[in-house]
């Protein structure tokens, strides 16, 4: 028994184990970055799938064509954007239910990619390069996980450091949490309450781009029509678990990053527990560490901007 | 109102027009084929190399067949609207290409009685449903074979789907063949509940290189594992298609499925009205499993394994050849006189002696 647990400590805190992790939760954490972002402005967009996986297939294209992991991120980033601005379009400028939307938007996002991406399936790319610092990514133990990850992991570190001085530190960020907790108030006061949620929104597109990106371009190098295997929706999960807090919400990432790879790693150890419990092990963490939080905090009600999924129509 | 005077002639022209394009299709006399993959053809795995045995079907009969598919088709209730789809699109002739399509081929084949059903890997029938599968375990043990030679830590990593008795006699198989030069040989197994899911493939590799696995294999449908192999600068074996193209380092064969020829044999039954409801199971002999060329690996292993292809061609090696340890050291009982039944690989639910790991469910 000590030995076993022995064992699954050595594992858990071995460099290779760490930097599994590290890119599992990479593409969740960008795109629920942007999520964030998004649902805090009182946009409830569930269409991140439908733009990752665009952003998967236009950003393995990009890169194909070019040559360049960085073209093909931008492609992908494109993508992810320009999907996001028909959402945009249809829910801010034509005030259509964001829910149904999002999921229309899924599906066709769904689709699209796999027509985009038909001609790349099979084909090779030379995929993102790790950091190599001299000395720096040489240390026993962290020097790779700290000083060898590719860009898109260091890019999601600042991109939720951004996020977070950006709601909390910054005019412009306090206005967009207005615009999320109290549209009405918001635009009373005379800001530009669609113009925000519409760059809002543009900006989730591209982090879900950008993290579909990631997935052929660095994870798997490869396209296979529905690589992202539902990581949108986790995504989307993610952001509640994270009561729309950018610290909760890296904790929320790498949490459910870790168990799974934790769930895949424990099955050869032959701990006697079913291979379809290890499998579920993710989704229970997450909840479980969901209602722990939830007790600990003690305020009644939802921590959700106030507006949240409610169209909103000026003057009306 | 003077607008709806011109909706007659649109509508009018509508009509003939569908009627030119509909009605085409019913004049044709081509059999209509149809297929259901359960994953996308860009898989590069399992459902490829069934479009593989569709484009060739369409080229060898293209004057007298027309086929379609419908790809990424889940397991399960929503199966049993595609396959009645095909059906009432005018297919008579339909192919179900995953074991999880079983129930909903053997309803929908009840409800269409003149409608001709053939499901993959199976093991239901009816008088309009016939089955067929390869014999997977047969390359299976070859590659069992050659990893029990190349390992040096005698650690094999091998990513599993579900716990179907496919996927546990390709253990067995594999175990067999590695126990038959190597008695050492471990397996670390990983299931991760799908035939298809890059991301997690390519973790479950990750975390097997990681435990001392030195040679990969799968039973799962795309080249991630593979690619992680290469990365990694250890030997893998493709599953299904020949992969090499992702690991030109790191693959020593693939275990390929060929189902051209069957495809192609069936549809000219269905077309002279022979059909008939059987149950196909052929292997290396008949060419439905094609090992891919023998590569990254010396000589005397390639000639090893070329040679045990030989034997199970000519019947005279058999992977399941009694007598037959389980895992809890009882002989099995042999019930195809020297080797192991087809009914019992068919229904395989037990591992064999020196598989330590317990089959999930039981």
């Amino acid at each position: 028994m000590l030995e076993t647990l022995i064992n699954i400590l050595q594992l858990i805190f071995s460099e290779n184990f760490i930097l599994t992790v590290v890119t599992a939760s990479t593409p969740l954490l960008l795109a629920s970055s942007g999520e964030l972002l998004v649902e805090r402005s009182g946009v409830l967009n569930l269409g991140i799938e439908g733009m990752m996986i665009v952003g998967a297939a236009c950003g393995f294209g990009g890169a194909y064509l070019s040559g360049s992991v960085a073209v093909g991120a931008l492609c992908g980033i494109a993508a992810g954007t320009a999907l996001s601005m028909i959402f945009g379009i249809l829910t801010l400028g034509l005030a259509v239910n964001q829910v149904a939307t999002g999921l229309a938007l899924t599906i066709l996002g769904i689709g699209l990619s796999g027509l985009i991406g038909a001609k790349f399936v099979g084909e090779k790319i030379v995929p993102a390069v790790h950091l190599d610092l001299p000395i720096l990514t040489g240390i026993p133990g962290v020097g790779r996980i700290l000083f060898g990850e590719d860009a898109f992991v260091y890019i999601s570190v600042a991109l939720i450091v951004g996020i977070w001085l950006f709601l909390y530190r910054t005019r412009a960020g306090l206005v967009l949490r207005a615009v999320g907790d109290n549209h009405t108030s918001a635009h009373a006061l005379g800001y530009p309450v669609l113009r925000i949620r519409m760059l809002a929104v543009m900006f989730g597109g591209a982090c879900a781009g950008l993290a579909g990106a990631y997935l052929p371009l660095a994870y798997t190098p490869f396209f296979i029509p529905g690589m992202t295997s539902g990581r949108g929706w986790i995504a989307l999960a993610l952001v509640v678990f994270a009561s729309w807090r950018p610290a909760r919400l890296v904790i929320g990432a790498y949490l459910f990053g870790a168990v799974s790879i934790l769930g895949l790693a424990l099955q050869p150890l032959h701990l006697g527990v079913p291979q379809q419990v290890m499998n579920m092990l993710p989704y229970l963490a997450t909840v479980v560490v969901l209602v722990l939080i939830s007790r600990t905090r003690g305020t009644a009600g939802s921590a959700a901007p106030a507006s949240l999924g409610l169209v909103f129509v000026p003057d009306r | 109102m003077k607008m709806w005077k011109w909706y007659i002639p649109a509508v009018a022209a509508v009509l003939a027009l569908a009627a030119t394009t509909f009605g085409g299709v019913y004049a044709a006399d081509k059999l209509k084929i149809g297929f259901v993959y359960v994953g996308p053809i860009g898989d590069l795995g399992y459902t490829y190399q069934h479009e593989v045995g569709r484009q060739a079907l369409q080229k060898a009969l293209n004057d007298k067949v027309d086929t379609t598919y419908l790809e990424n088709v889940p397991e399960g209730a929503d199966a049993e609207r595609a396959i009645e789809q095909l059906v009432r699109a005018g297919n008579k002739l339909v192919f179900t290409t995953s074991f999880g399509f079983m129930d909903a081929t053997l309803k929908v084949a009840n409800k269409y009685p003149d409608v001709f059903f053939e499901h993959a890997t199976g093991f239901k029938r009816a008088k309009n449903m016939a089955t067929y599968a390869a014999r997977f375990y047969e390359g299976r043990y070859i590659q069992g074979q050659i990893a029990g030679k190349m390992t040096k830590s005698n650690v094999i990593g091998y990513i599993v789907s579900f716990p179907i008795p496919e996927v546990i006699s390709g253990i067995n198989a594999t175990m067999l063949g590695a126990q038959s030069v190597n008695p050492n040989v471990k397996f670390k197994i990983i299931w991760v509940n799908s035939w298809f899911d890059p991301g997690k493939e390519a973790d479950a590799a990750k975390t097997l290189i990681d435990q001392g696995a030195d040679i990969l294999t799968q039973h799962t449908d795309s080249p991630a594992a593979m690619q992680i192999a290469e990365q990694r600068g250890i030997h893998a074996f493709g599953q299904s298609s020949d992969m090499i193209k992702f690991g030109p380092k790191a693959q020593l064969t693939a275990d390929t499925d060929y189902w051209g020829n069957y495809y192609i044999e069936r549809a000219k039954l269905a077309l002279d009205g022979k059909w008939k409801s059987d149950d196909t199971w052929d292997g290396l002999d008949k060419g439905m499993v094609v090992m891919a060329p023998y590569t990254n690996m010396p000589d005397d292993v390639k000639a090893m394994a070329a040679k045990t292809e030989a034997a199970i061609k000519s019947g005279a090696l058999h992977p399941f050849k009694c007598p037959i340890t389980a895992q809890d050291g009882k002989a099995v009982e042999c019930k195809g006189g020297s080797r192991l039944a087809d009914g019992q690989i068919l229904s395989m639910d037990f591992y064999v002696k020196g598989v330590d790991d317990k089959i999930p469910g039981k």
